[in-house]
């Protein structure tokens, strides 16, 4: 999965390091590092922001290690910096096998389903679907989505997909 | 003076011709003096010197106008210098609207027209029929009633690269999806209410299978992108599959479900349902139209504003009239 965590860091040399070797150590990859010098907290500290892939199975561990290096962890586990986007399924979800509807995302490797939520309606009435998709970056987001279209179009399931770059 | 056409008298050629009459001495500070010199609809008109409310009034009470000559010879006939073209909308063969409009261009006369047809079918012709002549064509009316669009991308955000324009171009659609999110009703419900009430159509298809906001967007893309697209280049779909557990599941992610036309740089035209942030400024309600469009320099430019009617499409109109005779345009 991809995560991203950020970190409050002191302006003084080897910080930076105190993170990236128990991310190393855990076996999780880089996908990139915002630093941003011109967000000092009012503690005098530098919010840093790392997006790495790493099994699920390991964050907990993960952030422990990089708590136990004395490194203040602001937050984690909000996928912001990715692509991470919802859709909306309207059809005969269920009948039509949601799970492989699923997998077909999943299996790519590059985005993964991360939340499906699903309304049942009457029998025989259409259902809905609202399922959020991850994906490392916007051009997988991209080719995810172009899978997710074609599995529907098959199963004539219709798909309302988002305004993406959404003002807020 | 100023000679004008007017070739539909329905709805909205009536509604333009009751503001050359009743705001005369506003639009005349404007532009100096103009008469309408002809009127027609599909079978009837009226020419020479003649008061435009009777006219208005006879078309009313009779359902015509006095004389027999149809719009055809009127061309022939009589000399204008612009012409007001309000026939009903064809977006497959452009006609009747569009013969008269390559024939006001023959005569070199200046157009303005409410009409989306001719434009959807051979938007890149007429404009280089134009420029042949040396004509003007104003056609903010055909996009989003009085919501400015067209001046506004042309004009106003002249000197910006425009990446990408997303916008409610369809109010009968907006607001039979604005009830079902905000009363939880079926959609066939909902459209047989709009129907009674009149912002549906008996044969509703043209606005919910999305043709209406295709064709816009049609228009605005070809304005914007310098293309020549056509409404078999939108990938269009409608809205007729939407249930109110859509809506539902929908909101509690903080998202609604809008019918929105997009075009970008790229060459998409797309007109579909989309998921929409309730915090989006395009999350509008009722039967507005707005466009959000996207700048190198301006940024992000919203506009909103009512979609159809009588009254805003005149006001779109008369904006065109002025902005070609304006007196303090210097491009006039």
């Amino acid at each position: 999965m991809i995560v991203t965590i950020v970190v409050e860091l002191d302006d003084k040399p080897g910080q930076l390091l105190k993170v990236i070797e128990p991310i190393s150590r855990m076996g999780g990859n880089i996908i990139s590092i915002v630093h941003d010098r011109h967000r000092v907290t009012p503690m005098k500290k530098i919010p840093v922001e790392f997006v790495v892939d790493i099994k699920s199975d390991r964050l907990e561990r993960l952030i422990e290690l990089i708590r136990e290096a004395k490194i203040q962890v602001r937050s984690y586990n909000e996928m912001r910096l990715l692509a991470t986007e919802s859709f909306l399924l309207i059809g005969h979800i269920i009948h039509t096998d949601l799970s492989d509807t699923i997998n077909t995302i999943d299996k790519t490797g590059f985005a993964e389903v991360v939340e499906a939520r699903i309304t049942m309606p009457k029998l025989d009435e259409p259902s809905t679907a609202l399922i959020t998709i991850s994906a490392r970056g916007k051009e997988e987001m991209r080719k995810a989505v172009e899978l997710l279209k074609e599995v529907c179009e098959r199963k004539n399931i219709m798909v309302i997909e988002p305004l993406n770059d959404d003002l807020v | 003076m100023i000679r004008i056409a007017i070739l539909g008298f329905g709805t909205v050629g009536r509604g333009v011709a009751e503001v050359l009459s009743m705001k005369r001495d506003m639009i005349e500070r404007k532009i100096g003096k103009y008469g309408v010199v002809a009127i027609a609809d599909s079978r009837s008109s009226i020419s020479g010197e003649f008061s435009l409310l009777e006219a208005i009034a006879y078309k009313e009470e009779r359902g015509r106008l006095p004389y027999d000559k149809t719009p055809r010879e009127l061309l022939d006939e009589i000399d204008f210098d612009v012409l007001i073209e309000t026939t009903p909308t064809d977006v497959k063969t452009g006609e009747p609207g569009l013969s008269y409009i390559k024939e006001a261009i023959r005569r070199d006369a200046d157009v303005i027209t409410s009409n989306k047809g001719p434009l959807v079918v051979a938007f890149s012709e007429i404009m280089e029929m134009a420029e042949r002549h040396g004509v003007r064509i104003g056609y903010e009316a055909t996009v989003g009633g009085a919501m400015p669009v067209i001046k506004l991308v042309s004009r106003e955000l002249a000197g910006n690269r425009i990446f990408r324009i997303r916008g409610i171009l369809n109010g009968t659609t907006n607001y039979i999806l604005s009830r079902m999110e905000k009363e939880g009703m079926p959609y066939s419900q909902i459209l047989s209410e709009a129907k009674e009430m009149g912002i549906a159509e008996a044969d509703p298809s043209y606005d919910v299978d999305g043709i209406d906001a295709g064709a816009k967007l049609v228009i605005i893309a070809n304005t914007i992108f310098n293309i020549s697209a056509s409404l078999n280049d939108v990938k269009i779909k409608g809205i007729s599959g939407i249930t109110p557990e859509a809506f539902r599941v929908a909101g509690e992610k903080g998202y609604t479900i809008r019918l929105i036309a997009e075009a970008d740089e790229n060459g998409r035209l797309d007109v579909s349902p989309r998921l929409v942030k309730l915090t989006n400024p395009l999350a509008i309600y009722g039967t507005m139209n707005a466009l959000l469009v996207e700048t190198d320099l301006a940024g992000e430019i919203f506009v909103i504003g009512k979609g159809a009617g009588k009254k805003e499409t005149a006001s779109a109109i008369i904006s065109d009239l002025v902005d070609m005779y304006g007196r303090n345009n210097r491009s006039g």
